[in-house]
C-alpha cells in the first residue's frame, strides 16, 4: 500500500525531456508556473496545454502514471472549481435558490481547474518524473552557487538533500518490511480508535528509527572512510554541461512565454 | 499424514503498467504435510520471501491462490490474523524488528496479541524463551544490549512463543558467524523434533539445509523446479550450478571421487556423517585404503 506511492519517483528514460540539464529545467519549469498564472484567456491556455501535451508525448510517460500522481489532488482541484462555479458574479445561467450558477463562474471553474491540473502534471513531467534524484540535487546546488558569497552552505545543502532523497525508498521498504513483520505477529493496524491505532503505531516507529539511526552512522562512517570533507577542492565525476538541446528548449520556451505574455496583455 | 499448506499457481506480479514491472513468481505450486520439515532453496530474486510472505497472506497473489487446512485464505470471511498466529513467519533479518523495552515484552508481543490469559503468556514466553537458548536474567534486559545473534534468536522466540503449526523462517542464519548459524540450525532442528510442527526453511545456502530438511523445493528465476527428497536433488549437481547454486561440499567431493577416479561410491551423499559412514563401509570391504 506504501508502494503505490508516485510522488516524487522517477522514471529512467532517455528521451529529449530527460537529456535536458537540471538546470535549465529547473528555470523552465519555475518559468512554466509564472506562465500558468500569468495566462489568460483560451490563447494563453491553448499554448501552455500545447506545450504540455507535447512534452508528455516527448517523454513517454504513460498517461496512466501522470493521471494516477493527479488522484491525490483531485479533490481540491473539484473543490476549487465548484467554489469558483458559484461564487463569481456575472451572467446569470441558472438560478436555484441561494445557489447561481454564471457564465463567468463556470468560464473561471475551467480555467482554475486546468490551471491546478497543468501546474502538477506539468512539474511532475518536467522535474521528478524525467530527472533523477542526484541530477536535481546537482541542478540546485549550481543554481545556488551564488549564494556561497554569503556564506551560505549551499553544498552541504545539496548534499543532504541527496541523501533525503536517496533514502526515502529505502525507508518506504523497511517501514514495509516492518509493518510485515509485526503483521505477522498478530499486529492490528486497522481497527480500534484512535488512540489504539497510535499506539499500534510504535512497534514500527521503534525499529524504523532505530534503523534510520544506524544507516546514518554506518553512511557517515563510509564517507569519512572515503576522506568526505564538504564542498572544498571537491570535483565532480559528471560536470554540468549545456549542450546544443538546452539551448534550443530555452529559446523555444522564451518565444513562448512571449506570446501567453502578449495573449495576456493584449 | 493430511496437507497443511497447499500452494495453488501462485503469481506475483510487481509494479503493473511502470517501467519496474517484475514477474517475482510464475505459476508456483506445491503442498506441504503436516509435519514436514521442507528447505526452500533459491538464488537472491528468486521469489523465495514472496512465496513465504504469501503463504501467511501478507502478500494477495496476483493470481493463484494458498489453501490453510483446505481452507481458502482469500475467502472474504477467512479470519487472516487468527491464520497468522498458526503460520508462524520469522522474516530476514528478524532482529530488526525488536521494539519493546525488555526481551520478556518483545517475546511476549505475539502471545499478547492472540488475547491470552498472562500466566499463559508467561508460560509460552519462558518456553520460547528456553528453546531458544535465552538465559533468564536476559529476560528483563533491553533487547538493543544484546548481540547480534541473541537478538536473533529473541525475534524467533517471539514467533515460537505463538505455538505456530508451522513454522516459517526466512533466511534465519544470514549474516551470523559459523557458531551462530550452527546455533539457529540446531533449534529449530530440535524445536521441530519436540513439538512435531511443520517447518518452512528457506535459504540460499545448501550447506545450511543439506543436513536438515527431508524435502527440498528449488525455486530458479520465479518458478518451481525442483521438489523432491534432497538425494534425489543433489544428484543433479550440474543443473544445480547453472542456476547459481551450489552442492555441499562433501558431495562435489564424492563426485570428484567417482567421476575423476572412477571409484564406485553413491554421488548423493550429502552429509558428513553419511558419507563417513560410506568410507568405513568401503574401508571394511578393504576396496580403499
Amino acid at each position: 500500500m506504501i508502494k503505490d506511492i508516485t510522488l516524487g519517483q522517477y522514471f529512467p528514460g532517455e528521451s529529449v525531456i530527460h537529456r535536458i540539464d537540471p538546470r535549465v529545467k529547473i528555470i523552465l519549469t519555475l518559468a512554466y508556473i509564472v506562465m500558468l498564472f500569468v495566462a489568460k484567456g483560451p490563447i494563453g491556455y491553448g499554448i501552455c496545454l500545447a506545450a504540455l501535451i507535447y512534452m508528455i508525448a516527448v517523454s513517454k510517460i504513460s498517461l496512466r502514471i501522470i493521471l494516477r500522481s493527479m488522484k491525490p489532488l483531485l479533490f481540491i482541484i473539484v473543490f476549487t472549481a465548484i467554489l469558483n462555479m458559484f461564487y463569481i458574479p456575472g451572467r446569470i445561467l441558472v438560478e436555484f435558490w441561494i445557489l447561481r450558477i454564471t457564465y463567468e463562474g463556470i468560464e473561471t471553474a475551467i480555467y482554475m481547474a486546468l490551471r491546478i491540473a497543468m501546474l502538477i502534471s506539468g512539474t511532475f513531467v518536467l522535474l521528478t518524473y524525467t530527472t533523477s534524484p542526484i541530477m536535481l540535487t546537482d541542478g540546485i546546488e549550481h543554481l545556488l552557487n551564488p549564494l556561497k558569497k554569503l556564506k551560505f552552505p549551499v553544498h552541504e545543502l545539496a548534499m543532504m538533500m541527496t541523501i533525503a532523497l536517496r533514502f526515502i525508498p529505502t525507508l518506504i521498504e523497511e517501514t514495509d518490511k516492518i509493518m510485515s513483520a509485526q503483521k505477522a505477529r498478530g499486529a492490528d493496524f486497522e481497527s480500534g480508535n484512535l488512540i489504539n491505532r497510535a499506539r499500534a503505531l510504535v512497534p514500527i516507529l521503534v525499529p524504523l528509527f532505530i534503523s534510520a539511526f544506524r544507516r546514518a552512522d554506518e553512511l557517515a562512517v563510509a564517507m569519512e572512510c572515503r576522506c568526505y570533507r564538504g564542498s572544498v577542492g571537491r570535483t565532480r565525476l559528471k560536470v554540468l554541461k549545456m549542450q546544443p538541446l538546452d539551448y534550443i528548449a530555452i529559446c523555444v520556451s522564451l518565444v513562448l512565454c512571449v506570446s501567453i505574455i502578449l495573449s495576456a496583455v493584449m | 499424514m493430511s496437507t497443511i499448506i497447499e500452494a495453488r499457481s501462485l503469481t506475483y506480479t510487481y509494479g503493473v503498467g511502470t517501467p519496474f514491472e517484475h514477474t517475482a513468481l510464475d505459476n508456483v505450486s506445491f503442498r506441504i504435510e503436516e509435519g514436514e520439515f521442507v528447505g526452500i532453496i533459491g538464488h537472491t530474486g528468486s521469489g523465495k520471501s514472496t512465496l513465504v510472505q504469501m503463504l501467511n497472506g501478507l502478500v494477495t497473489p496476483s493470481s493463484g491462490e494458498v489453501y490453510f487446512r483446505d481452507k481458502n485464505i482469500h475467502d472474504k470471511d477467512y479470519k487472516l490474523r487468527d491464520m497468522r498466529f498458526k503460520v508462524g513467519l520469522v522474516f530476514q533479518y528478524p532482529e530488526y524488528q525488536l521494539f519493546e523495552e525488555t526481551v520478556y515484552r518483545d517475546i511476549a508481543f505475539g502471545p499478547k496479541n492472540m488475547g491470552l490469559s498472562e500466566s499463559e503468556i508467561d508460560d509460552r514466553v519462558r518456553e520460547a524463551a528456553r528453546f531458544t537458548g535465552i538465559r533468564e536474567e536476559q529476560l528483563e534486559k533491553s533487547p538493543f544490549e544484546l548481540s547480534g545473534g541473541q537478538k536473533r534468536r529473541v525475534a524467533i522466540a517471539g514467533v515460537l512463543a505463538m505455538r505456530p503449526e508451522v513454522l516459517i523462517l526466512d533466511e534465519p542464519t544470514s549474516g551470523l558467524d559459523p557458531r551462530g548459524r550452527e546455533r539457529i540450525l540446531e533449534l529449530i532442528k530440535s524445536y521441530h523434533r519436540e513439538r512435531g510442527t511443520t517447518v518452512l526453511f528457506v535459504t540460499h545456502s545448501m550447506e545450511d539445509i543439506a543436513r536438515t530438511v527431508e524435502r527440498l523445493i528449488v525455486l530458479n528465476e520465479s518458478k518451481l523446479v525442483l521438489d523432491d527428497i534432497p538425494e534425489n536433488v543433489f544428484l543433479k549437481a550440474d543443473f544445480l550450478d547453472s542456476i547459481g547454486l551450489d552442492v555441499p561440499q562433501i558431495t562435489k567431493v564424492f563426485m570428484l571421487l567417482s567421476e575423476k577416479y572412477g571409484i564406485n561410491i553413491p554421488t548423493s551423499v550429502y552429509t558428513v556423517k553419511y558419507a563417513k559412514k560410506i568410507v568405513d563401509e568401503l574401508m571394511a570391504k578393504g576396496e580403499i585404503k
